[in-house]
């Protein structure tokens, strides 16, 4: 396998972005992430997407969005694995460079979202959950999250208010970002004072509903070192899936395939968790960045929320966990999600996070999930 | 709307509560495999599920898919049931205030929701206070 290297990102401002097109703000990005690698061409693209055909009734996304970017006929594939399509696209673009199939490849994430009315938009994202025996019963992505932190908080004693603080440190990092839907702070009495969604979630526990594109450029190593930018590696990638019907799972408040995914990526780029410097996660909902730091083994199981409330995952914390904002601050525009937690990282890895730079970052880690974890992505960046 | 067949091919499930047991290592699965995930057995039983058991976690649905809009707010639960399966239901005729982990529950046919004046009408399971 050769060794990959992201030389180039692209990614516009998100949010409601109705004067757009989901092919406009895809072809936007992609282009910032060509000129930001020196590149007019590419051999081959990969774009996550969960829901194109649900949310703006188009479907054949490679063949459409190739054109549009002036590329055809290269190959090019949609990829899907519900919110981690676009982790999952990252995954086979790196694949194809690594493999020697390709040189330079552009990975790509979009999702077109505010066309439908809030409870269509619902919907759509349900179909990510057992539709025959979750969806059947009026459950909504809130709701499995609900169910999880409800067990979570019985079992653990995580409190409600641990889960508010993921909201407000997200939201912290997030006023950093300029290109975040939401750049701004909030208070811990404004999540805990904000309508209930899903008891016990609040609006202001949920990551918002967002349009928006993200896009990397991958080539082998050897080409990286020629440019005039530091060369920032992915060094491991690791896939794993579970039962996607939370009734099934062995333990509902344990993510197995975040587990999994994240065993197998540290093992390929030879790493530890602890040897980690800045992390992006799959934070839907404030639960689930609890869950997941759990999984990674940043904490013990269960003291998720303990260790957000000691400041583990802060900025300036042992572990800075989403200093882009996270999906709550930044947005979730769902395909694109886990593009963008690459772009970040590679921020972060080059030195250019500004106000929420992660001082001397050498070791980066992604992790994007599908549905409660029914697929997990993770991915290990380093740079030299 | 899509044709009534996606309906009434869960029938079995929905409305006599048919489960799969495997024949190799007895997992009691629903809905029904092909595989068993456990053992990898492909030989299964017909069972019925166990008709009482115990929420192990639940919430309030107020913000629902636009299908539910004229339900909400409802309550959804994950129970165990007295055989082991689990499965995920609304929980019908229990004040929210009442609702707990650990709750006594029993399986019940209901009306789930309908597909307008000439459209199918979907029934099922709800769960109600044992």
């Amino acid at each position: 396998m050769r060794e990959v290297a992201i030389i180039g990102v692209g990614m516009t401002k998100w949010g409601e972005l109705w004067e757009k097109s989901l092919r406009t703000i895809f072809v936007e990005t992609s282009l910032l992430a060509m000129d930001d690698a020196g590149v007019d061409h590419v051999d081959s693209m990969y774009i996550g997407s969960m829901s194109s055909g649900l949310f703006v009734g188009q479907e054949h996304l490679g063949s459409l969005l190739a054109d549009y970017l002036g590329q055809k006929p290269i190959p090019a594939a949609r990829v899907e694995s519900a919110c981690a399509s676009g982790g999952l696209a990252l995954r086979l673009g790196f694949i194809e460079v690594a493999s020697g199939m390709s040189d330079i490849v552009l990975v790509a994430g979009v999702e077109k979202m505010t066309d439908l009315n809030p409870n269509e938009a619902t919907y759509a994202l349900g179909t990510a959950a057992d539709q025959e025996y979750e969806g059947y019963h009026g459950i909504t992505f809130p709701g499995l999250y609900a169910l999880i932190a409800k067990a979570h908080m019985e079992r653990y004693g995580t409190t409600r208010e641990q889960l508010a603080m993921v909201a407000v440190k997200n939201h912290e990092n997030g006023s950093h970002n300029p290109l975040a839907q939401f750049p701004f702070r909030i208070t811990l009495e404004a999540v805990l004072n904000s309508p209930l969604v899903a008891d016990p979630l609040r609006v202001l526990d949920c990551s918002p509903i967002t349009d928006g594109a993200a896009a990397v450029v991958l080539a082998p190593v050897e080409v990286a070192k020629k440019l005039k930018k530091p060369v920032v590696k992915i060094i491991g990638s690791g896939h794993a899936t579970d039962s996607i019907a939370l009734a099934q799972r062995e333990d509902i408040t344990w993510l197995e395939s975040t587990y999994q995914a994240a065993r197998k990526a540290l093992a390929m780029a030879g790493k530890k968790i602890e040897e980690i410097n800045v992390f992006e996660v799959h934070d839907c909902f404030t639960i689930a960045e609890i869950l997941v730091i759990e999984a990674l083994g940043l904490v013990d199981k269960g003291k998720g929320g303990q260790a957000v409330e000691a400041g583990l995952t802060k900025l300036d914390g042992r572990f800075p966990v989403n200093p882009s904002g996270g999906l709550k601050a930044k947005g979730h525009p769902v395909g694109a999600t886990g593009v963008a937690q690459a772009i970040e990282i590679v921020k972060q890895l080059r030195g250019e996070a500004g106000a929420r730079q992660v001082k001397a970052a050498r070791f980066g880690l992604t992790q994007n999930m599908g549905g409660t974890g029914g697929s997990s992505v993770v991915h290990v960046f380093a740079v030299d | 709307m899509p044709t009534p067949a996606r309906y009434w091919r869960e029938i079995p499930q929905r409305y006599r509560y048919e489960a799969g047991q495997c024949r190799k290592c007895s997992l009691i699965l629903f809905p029904p495999r092909l595989v068993c995930p456990r053992c990898k057995g492909r030989e299964f039983e017909t069972v019925t599920l166990a008709e009482t058991g115990k929420i192990i976690t639940y919430t309030i649905i107020r913000v629902p898919p636009h299908q539910f809009v004229d339900q909400a707010p409802y309550a959804i639960g994950i129970v165990e049931l007295d055989n082991g399966v689990r499965l995920m239901g609304q929980v019908v005729d229990c004040p929210f205030e009442e609702l707990k982990t650990g709750l006594r529950v029993r399986l019940e046919f209901r009306k789930m929701m309908d597909e307008g004046e000439a459209g199918v009408i979907y029934y099922g399971y709800k769960f109600v206070p044992a």
